[in-house]
């Protein structure tokens, strides 16, 4: 039989030992709220990653798969934890057909080296997302993590074509394929984008590769009052310009980034006036078609009442480009303690802006806003210290952010928290009866509760 | 005309007609008769077809089924492809016709909520004046209904810039087969939780009755600019769309239309095809004023070093206009020439065009037919249509293994079965050939998820070989034989 102390042992003798982990300084690395698994596993194929979901069904252990763990903090905490996954030693590319423009990579394939491959053949992946320099592509697909490209490109469901996963009957499967166009069979790769885990793991994705743009350019404009800067973010993203990402920055937002930045030898000396609100447009194409955009961008700017605005050199739209990239990583570390929350509502009015921000300070929080591409509100609740109350602020305003966001039928998840908070905080269930869907979807996939359980609220 | 007697039926259809009224129910075979048929070559004729007007009624006519034990389908214009919309198994059909309404539309954020049964085009007819339109255009779009689309997850000819239905669908009402009412998805289009509406588009109904839909609007571009590009071999076209793709350029629509077909489409339509020439490409290129130039000019010089004999470019909307009814009644074209076709929908990479397109030849003068091609290039859609005499039982045997061979080979080059109009009944027996055990039992188990007992459209998707519970409705001992079998 197989126990915590034992379990291990029990997956050397199936895997090997090199391909196991149980000393308890190792497990530390794979924590999840404050949970550790029993042992780490690293399957060499997927093979491998059947025998072992095989393992677990017979001594009913709970599985977490896990890449580089740059995300493992989304999601509600695991109501079970025994073995965590690790997908990175599955490394190869199956299939990269550049003529097709399609490519089949393992799950954990760094992605910044999928990039340097793909960049070879003047092709990207347009997930421009964080911890961009180790995370995996399977990690960024189950994490639903935000890529700062999703207005020109889509995320991930728009181009991930087919998966290849082992289920939780202990069987490899596969769905979709590996041509653009496909409505052979149910779409079940759909479903592990966001997944957390909850529904396999994932062994190989097949993607639509894009060519890599001519060039691209960054425009900021900066604004006195919120209402400017988003009435301006509004008329720019209702201009039909073809734009890459388009961000609203807060005062708050801009400052840490100033912040940062100092610590580096780059700077944007744009952000020193820690008052202003900004917004950040990128795009992509020919040259005339940059000139075009960036014309349309200085016009849009001084009707606008911005108060300053510019075409951003090459190098300070890459910096800038590349810390909004990030805003999830540095965020989540911005203040001793920090609640990050990503909130989604129909249309972010001035109005809802506000609201949320009155609720971090009512917690006398302190708070940044982040304003992402198609309207994706990150919020980054502040504590100044770890103390008790710190962290009841922290989940009071956590737990009003959630209510206010379904008041506006729109939802919130926690990015990150202490896990005081994140135990606390549940998120609410969809709307529209839709959870009792959500749980027979999970048991389809996964009939015996063995994969991430309790990290989706409502499929558990 | 009489109509077979059944009890449970001849039940279901006298409580039927006390919810909805005589006006909303058919009966008789003379009427069911026209339900019959989609766009495919199958057949399946329901017990009973019914045009509900709202959610509720949907839900009451479900639970009615369900406690008849009655197998269901729903059917928007029964334009479909595939036999989808057919029922194979008799039962209720749930025509969707008479919830044709556009609930809700909101310009400012992109969204429309509409039922069902709209025609696709007339989304696009509603949006228009605020220089909106709904993206996903199949050819049928004048009379397809947005319900058919998103059970099919339907594409056209420009999905290849701007994604199929499913990259157009934020939200969804749905009625599950115990007539529970559940909505899935929101209007800004992130889901909480799973993408449910990324797994129920394409679904082909075997899932859920959807009822209504929230839909994103896509802006009109400010220039577009369309291409004939004309070509003296088949070759020169297929390796002009190999390259063109393998180069990073992007047309919002790239289609191809072999000689044979397009003399047949002009014939029809006189949109303007050169009759003399091997080939030609209807290419598009949609944007910014200053990236349209540049991407036609690409395009142009891709087209010249393959050999292209002319390049024009339509002048104003009515050449195009022109151009794209030649495309878009093609199909319709093709039904003056034959009794029968059979059309196709396998996928393959781009890459590989050149020899597919050689290969299909080859099997068409193996077995004596003319297969024409008319499709969606930029994204290795074939469509293959194979004409032939359905009234003469070995020309359909013919038809069907000459079907069969394209298809395996487009599965040999790493393609797939079909790429927007489902599998249906028609495809179904092959998808053994894609997917295998494991497979199938997952999504068996979705199936069952959603539609345990198998009463939404069965005998579709899932292999009648491969059990999957499709026969355990009331209407199995009317499921067909399987054209492959």
């Amino acid at each position: 039989m197989t126990t915590a102390a034992n379990v291990g042992v029990r997956l050397e003798s199936l895997l090997g030992a090199d391909r196991v982990t149980g000393a308890a300084e190792d497990l530390q690395d794979f924590a999840i709220a404050g949970l550790l698994p029993s042992a780490v596993v690293r399957p060499a194929s997927a093979e491998e990653v059947t025998q072992v979901v095989q393992f677990a069904l017979k001594e009913n252990l709970s599985l977490i798969p896990c890449g580089s763990r740059s995300k493992l903090e989304i999601g509600a905490p695991p109501s079970r934890y025994d073995v965590a996954v690790d997908t990175t030693s599955l490394q190869s590319i199956a299939h990269y057909d550049a003529g097709d423009l399609t490519l089949a990579v393992d799950a954990g394939l760094p992605l910044r080296r999928l990039t340097e491959i793909l960049a070879e053949k003047n092709q990207f992946l347009p997930l421009a997302v964080p911890c961009f320099e180790s995370c995996t592509v399977a990690g960024v697909v189950a994490s639903g993590i935000d890529s700062s490209l999703r207005l020109q490109y889509g995320t991930a469901r728009d181009f991930l074509i087919g998966a290849e996963f082992v289920d939780g009957a202990g069987k490899l499967c596969k769905s979709g394929g590996r041509v653009v166009k496909n409505v052979t069979g149910y779409d079940l790769h759909k479903l592990l984008v966001g997944s957390l885990g909850t529904l396999g793991i994932i062994t190989r994705l097949n993607f639509r590769t894009f060519p890599l743009p001519e060039s691209s350019r960054g425009h900021l404009a900066s604004f006195a009052s919120v209402e400017d800067a988003l009435s301006y973010y509004k008329i720019v993203n209702a201009t039909g310009l073809p734009l890459a990402n388009v961000e609203l920055l807060s005062p708050e937002v801009a400052s840490i980034i100033a912040a940062i930045l100092k610590r580096t030898d780059l700077s944007l000396s744009r952000f020193a006036e820690s008052d202003k609100w900004y917004v950040y447009v990128a795009f992509e194409g020919h040259e005339s078609v940059l000139r075009r955009i960036a014309e349309e961008l200085e016009k849009h700017a001084r009707e606008g009442r911005a108060q300053t605005h510019e075409l951003l050199e090459q190098t300070a739209d890459e910096t800038l480009g590349g810390m909004l990239r990030e805003a999830y990583e540095w965020l989540r570390w911005s203040a001793p303690q920090v609640a990050l929350v990503r909130i989604v509502v129909p249309t972010a009015l001035a109005n809802d802006l506000a609201e949320f921000a009155r609720i971090a300070q009512t917690n006398s929080l302190q708070h940044a806003l982040l304003v992402r591409a198609e309207g994706v509100l990150y919020l980054a609740l502040m504590a100044s210290n770890s103390d008790e109350a710190a962290l009841a602020a922290l989940r009071n305003a956590v737990r009003d952010i959630f209510l206010a966001a379904r008041e506006k039928k729109g939802h919130a998840k926690l990015l990150h928290a202490p896990v005081t908070v994140t135990a606390f905080a549940a998120e609410p269930p969809p709307h529209g009866l839709a959870l009792s869907v959500e749980k027979r979807v999970r048991q389809a996939f996964d009939p015996h509760n063995i994969f991430a359980p309790g990290r989706i609220v409502g499929a558990a | 005309m009489s109509v077979k007697a059944d009890p449970a039926i001849d039940a279901l259809r006298r409580e039927l007609l006390v919810l909805l009224g005589s006006s909303d129910v058919l009966t008789q075979s003379e009427d069911l008769v026209l339900y019959e048929y989609d766009g495919s070559v199958e057949k399946g004729r329901p017990d009973v077809v019914v045009f509900p007007r709202t959610t509720e009624q949907v839900s009451d006519i479900v639970k009615l089924a369900a406690r008849h034990e009655v197998p269901i389908v729903g059917r928007g214009a029964g334009t479909g492809l595939s036999g989808g919309a057919l029922a194979r198994s008799g039962g209720v059909m749930i025509a969707f016709s008479r919830m044709n309404r556009i609930l809700y539309v909101d310009t400012d954020s992109r969204r429309a909520v509409v039922q069902p049964g709209v025609v696709n085009q007339d989304i696009t007819r509603a949006v228009e004046d605020a220089g909106l339109y709904f993206a996903p255009d199949p050819s049928s779009q004048k009379a397809c209904t947005i319900g058919g689309n998103v059970a099919e997850n339907a594409g056209g000819p420009h999905t290849l810039a701007y994604g199929v239905t499913a990259n157009h669908i934020v939200a969804l009402e749905l009625v599950l087969p115990d007539g529970e009412i559940v909505r899935i998805g929101n209007e800004h289009g992130d889901p909480q939780g799973y993408d449910l509406c990324g797994l129920l588009v394409g679904s082909e109904g075997t899932l859920a009755l959807i009822t209504e839909i929230t839909v994103k609007l896509s802006r009109e571009a400010e220039a577009v600019k369309t291409l004939l590009a004309i070509f003296d071999t088949v070759d020169d076209a297929s390796q002009t769309v190999a390259e063109i793709t393998a180069r990073g350029i992007t047309p919002t629509a790239c289609e191809m239309l072999d000689g044979w077909t397009l003399r047949v489409v002009e014939d029809y339509i006189n949109a303007g095809f050169p009759r003399d020439s091997a080939a030609v490409l209807l290419l598009e290129v949609e944007g910014l004023r200053e990236a349209v130039e540049i991407q036609a000019a690409a395009i142009e010089e891709v087209c010249s070093e393959n050999h292209a004999r002319e390049v024009r470019v339509a002048r104003n909307d009515s050449e195009r206009d022109l151009l794209w009814k030649g495309r878009k009644n093609a199909f319709g074209a093709l039904g003056r020439i034959a009794p029968g076709n059979y059309v196709l929908d396998g996928v393959i990479p781009r890459s590989k065009l050149p020899q597919a397109l050689r290969h299909i030849q080859k099997v068409g003068e193996k077995y004596g037919f003319h297969i024409g091609n008319i499709f969606h290039a930029g994204d290795g859609n074939l469509h293959p249509i194979v004409m032939f005499d359905p009234r003469d039982a070995q020309q359909f045997a013919n038809a069907v293994s000459a079907s069969e061979e394209i298809i395996r080979y487009c599965l040999e080059l790493g393609g797939t079965l079909t790429g927007e109009h489902g599998v249906g009944m028609e495809k179904s027996e092959l998808m053994p050939l894609l997917f295998s055990d494991a497979d199938f039992d997952l999504m068996r188990r979705v199936h069952d998820a959603f539609n345990p007992n198998s009463s939404l459209n069965p005998g579709k998707i899932f292999p009648l070989s491969k059990g999957c519970g499709e026969i355990r409705v009331a209407g199995q001992r009317r499921v067909p034989a399987s054209p492959y079998k």
